[in-house]
């Protein structure tokens, strides 16, 4: 298993970040299958990610309860924003979002004496193997799918394409956009903690707007309708760069154009695309 | 079962709905009649919660439910369609009607994540339950169409049999047989009065004169957000005030107010 | 100082006002949120450094040529992005995601011409004189820049409500279904609203790159950050708050920077923001829902 070896020597992190990537297309399609559209998910990754380190790098607690906390933290936060926050809907909901994941960034960035500031957190113990993200996708893939077939992704759904009429259905939707919203930033949360485990680095600049719209862009470019477009988001958005190496100076540029060529041919996303469709055509017509 | 007191609501300047007072008689399918922009659909988003009275109250089954929240209110037993439809378009026939029996938890969230018996047999349960409101509405064969792809007639009837799957005290129909040709309305009316036959109290905003005049037993007519008669549909053909407030305004089919088509 | 203070604040928030409000044009009639925006702004920039450079335009030229090519760069981004997606049918959050690949792909261009230092715009060109009086000394440098951006904002006021053509724009920012049973050229109205839009992007980008004499590939992401905090302030989609906002970050950046620090002047920016969201989520003066079909 020699060249299996020297592949995880060279590709290690870029497998791992695969996994936390994943994990983070996968928080943000639970909120967009319920209509949501945040760009919070990098601050609660940075919560997260903050969170797990501080208590690796200066409590005694073992490495998957610092995991815990971290999710739980931006479980947390998530909850006591979503009540008035969740009240707006569609871009302003967004730009909320994107407001709050700025404070949180600048929070972090000012808390030098906590956080190391600018400087980031250096040092975090390299805790996390690549079985604990396995587990980490593969637990929160089997959740994720199985919500969906369920009653509460059917909600969810319904929710995404009409939250009036869903609410006169009798649902309480405020209650599955926060169980959404929550549920997402508690994924994100965890992702971050990983992420901070294996990279041993981490700074306030890198959860901020470019991550949250990096995120969108793999639930968007991966399909929203399914959770294994967020795996396939996931996917390409991390292996891409990977990819063009070999392209040198281009390769951002080629990045780019892909991106695009992807939107354009598949504007409902790569798992559109490469699922079958099993609803019959439209041959009725409206009178 | 409903009555509204004194319901006003006020939009900016604009006063929407002034001073109603309406009561639901204790049997008979009601109608609610009226120029457009008279304040029709304004009461039905009042009573169903999407919007609060600026003044007045609304008691169903002897609560108060001007002000809650307009879930709560479907669950106490109100059902409602809309004047533009609302189905989940990207959603098949099934799909729609099973999201609006979704209130009726027979299991609970933790046996989501785990494929127990009880889950999948309650799954099946809800999957036939409503298999059974489509076949009532006559789309059963359809299931598992999206609803985007159906004619607006089967989409009107897509929305009756999604309302009926919420178990409702009162159905609010809110011009159910708009975009829908004669078969259709026939085959409407003939639904209504089974619902009606089977103890579901039914009241509906339209303008087919013919609909109105053969369903209901007692109409009230609003006129610039207010009762200007009530009565039934007899009293309201007859009524100069009503004749009055309709002459001047091209209806749709261009239908008076004895039912014929002109 | 304070007047100098003063001088600064309008003349920063002038340009504000202009960039945001070509975002805000773009997602207020087509409903897209521009994330190449802050690249296109960068764009107008080095044009304008290069007419400067490679041509030896005077600078009012230059700042035209970077009209000329921003507004190039929208016509296309309508004609091959936005429109094919219109066509497909795309779900809202498509375009956004087209925008950023667009972003990339200006961005490692620019870079892969120019480098990625810092580039600066030659002494001779930047007007140098400064005018004294009362204790204020403005440059004038800023009393052009602040002229050319009221000026262009008026143009744009005016045109919006004094011709048809501005009628057109608002009709299809109201209603793209009503607009088109009226019979306005929705598809042209698209096309001519994204090459405003990044005009006033392009131009935006050469004021402030005189302003702060830089020139550099990366300029256009804070702009973007900032662009976005003035519209969510001000109102996604509306005009008037685009340049309020504008004018009210420009004011708040440099009195917070005098005043409190530098640190803090984003966290007071962003945590306003916020609390005035979370009261009043449309914003200063924007619509309270979204354009309806």
């Amino acid at each position: 298993m020699e060249w299996l070896e020297s592949f995880w020597a060279t590709y290690s992190t870029l497998m791992l970040s695969v996994g936390t990537n994943i994990l983070l297309a996968l928080s943000i399609y639970l909120t967009l299958s319920c209509g949501l559209l945040t760009v919070a998910n990098a601050a609660f990754m940075g919560l997260g990610a903050y969170a797990a380190a501080l208590l690796s790098l200066n409590s005694g607690l073992p490495f998957y309860l610092n995991l815990l906390a971290g999710s739980s933290l931006s479980a947390l936060v998530a909850w006591l924003i979503g009540g008035p926050t969740l009240r707006l809907s569609g871009v302003y909901l967004a730009m909320a979002t994107l407001a709050f994941g700025e404070v949180m960034r600048i929070l972090i960035l000012n808390s030098e004496r906590v956080t190391g500031g600018a400087l980031g957190l250096n040092g975090i113990p390299q805790s996390a193997a690549w079985y604990d993200i396995a587990a980490a996708v593969g637990f929160t893939l089997a959740i994720l799918l199985r919500l969906a077939g369920s009653r509460i992704g059917r909600t969810m759904t319904a929710i995404s394409q009409d939250e009036i009429a869903t609410e006169l259905m009798g649902l309480n939707v405020r209650t599955y956009k926060l169980l959404a919203f929550v549920g997402g930033a508690a994924l994100a949360g965890l992702a971050g903690g990983l992420n901070a485990h294996f990279t041993f680095f981490i700074s306030p600049n890198e959860f901020g707007f470019e991550r949250g719209v990096e995120i969108l862009a793999m639930g968007v470019l991966g399909g929203t309708g399914s959770p294994w477009g967020a795996v396939i988001g996931g996917l390409l958005i991390t292996l891409l760069p990977e990819l063009l190496r070999g392209l040198g100076h281009y390769r951002p540029l080629i990045n780019g154009l892909v991106l695009i060529v992807i939107i354009l041919y598949s504007p409902k996303g790569l798992w559109h695309l490469l699922s079958y469709s099993r609803r019959s055509a439209p041959e009725a017509v409206s009178d | 079962m409903l009555t509204l007191t004194s319901l006003s609501i006020s939009f900016g300047g604009l006063r929407v709905l002034d001073n109603l007072c309406l009561t639901l008689p204790a049997s008979g399918i009601f109608g609610l009649i009226g120029p457009n922009g008279a304040g029709k659909t304004t009461v039905f988003n009042l009573i169903t919660g999407l919007l609060t009275p600026s003044s007045g109250t609304i008691e169903f089954a002897g609560q108060r439910i001007d002000g809650i929240a307009p879930y709560q209110i479907t669950r106490q037993g109100v059902a409602r369609t809309f004047q533009n439809i609302r189905v989940f378009k990207e959603m098949t026939l099934l799909e729609n009607v099973l999201v609006a029996l979704g209130d009726h938890p027979r299991y609970s969230a933790l046996s989501v994540l785990l494929p127990l018996r009880r889950y999948r047999q309650a799954e099946l349960r809800e999957e036939s339950a409503a298999r059974e409101l489509l076949s009532r509405v006559a789309l059963a064969d359809k299931s598992g169409r999206l609803a985007g792809t159906l004619s607006y007639g089967e989409q009107r009837r897509l929305e009756i049999a999604r309302a009926l799957a919420t178990d409702p005290k009162l159905l609010l129909l809110d011009e159910p047989a708009a975009g829908m040709n004669s078969a259709e309305k026939q085959q409407l009316m003939k639904e209504i009065v089974k619902l009606d036959d089977g103890g579901l109290r039914i009241l509906m905003i339209e303008h087919d004169m013919g609909f109105i005049m053969g369903l209901c037993h007692q109409i009230a007519v609003l006129n610039f957000g207010r009762l200007i008669a009530q009565g039934t549909p007899e009293a309201i053909r007859t009524n100069p005030e009503v004749v009055e407030a309709y002459l001047g305004r091209d209806e749709d089919n261009g239908s008076r107010l004895d039912g014929a088509e002109s | 100082m304070l007047a100098q203070q003063i001088v600064n604040a309008i003349s920063l928030g002038a340009v504000y006002g202009l960039f945001a409000l070509g975002f805000t044009l773009v997602f207020g009639v087509l409903n897209v949120v521009n994330l190449a925006h802050g690249a296109i702004f960068m764009l107008g920039a080095y044009a304008a450094l290069q007419g400067v450079l490679l041509l030896r335009l005077p600078l009012s030229l230059a700042v035209l040529v970077a009209m000329l090519v921003a507004g190039l760069c929208g016509w296309c981004l309508d004609k091959f992005i936005f429109a094919p997606l219109r066509t497909r049918q795309a779900p809202h959050l498509a375009p956004m995601i087209a925008t950023i690949g667009l972003a990339i792909v200006l961005n490692s261009a620019i870079q892969g011409l120019f480098g990625a230092e810092n580039l600066r715009f030659p002494f001779d060109v930047m007007p140098a004189q400064v005018l004294s009086g009362g204790g204020i000394q403005i440059t004038w440098l800023e009393i052009r820049i602040i002229f050319l951006a009221v000026a262009l904002m008026a143009v744009l006021l005016w045109g919006l409500h004094k011709t048809s053509v501005g009628r057109a724009l608002r009709a299809v920012a109201e209603s793209v279904k009503a607009a088109a049973l009226v019979g306005v050229d929705v598809e042209g109205v698209f096309r001519g609203t994204s090459v405003i839009a990044s005009m006033l992007g392009g131009v935006a980008g050469v004021l402030i790159a005189l302003y702060s004499n830089a020139v550099f590939p990366n300029m256009g992401q804070p702009m973007l950050h900032k662009g976005i905090a003035v519209v969510i302030l001000g109102g996604m989609g509306d005009i008037r708050g685009a340049l309020l906002g504008g004018l009210f970050l420009g004011f708040a950046e440099v009195f917070s920077v005098a005043y409190i620090g530098s640190t803090t002047r984003d966290a007071v920016a962003f945590g306003l923001l916020f609390t005035i969201l979370l009261l009043r989520p449309q914003g200063l003066f924007g619509r309270a829902a979204q354009r309806r079909a």
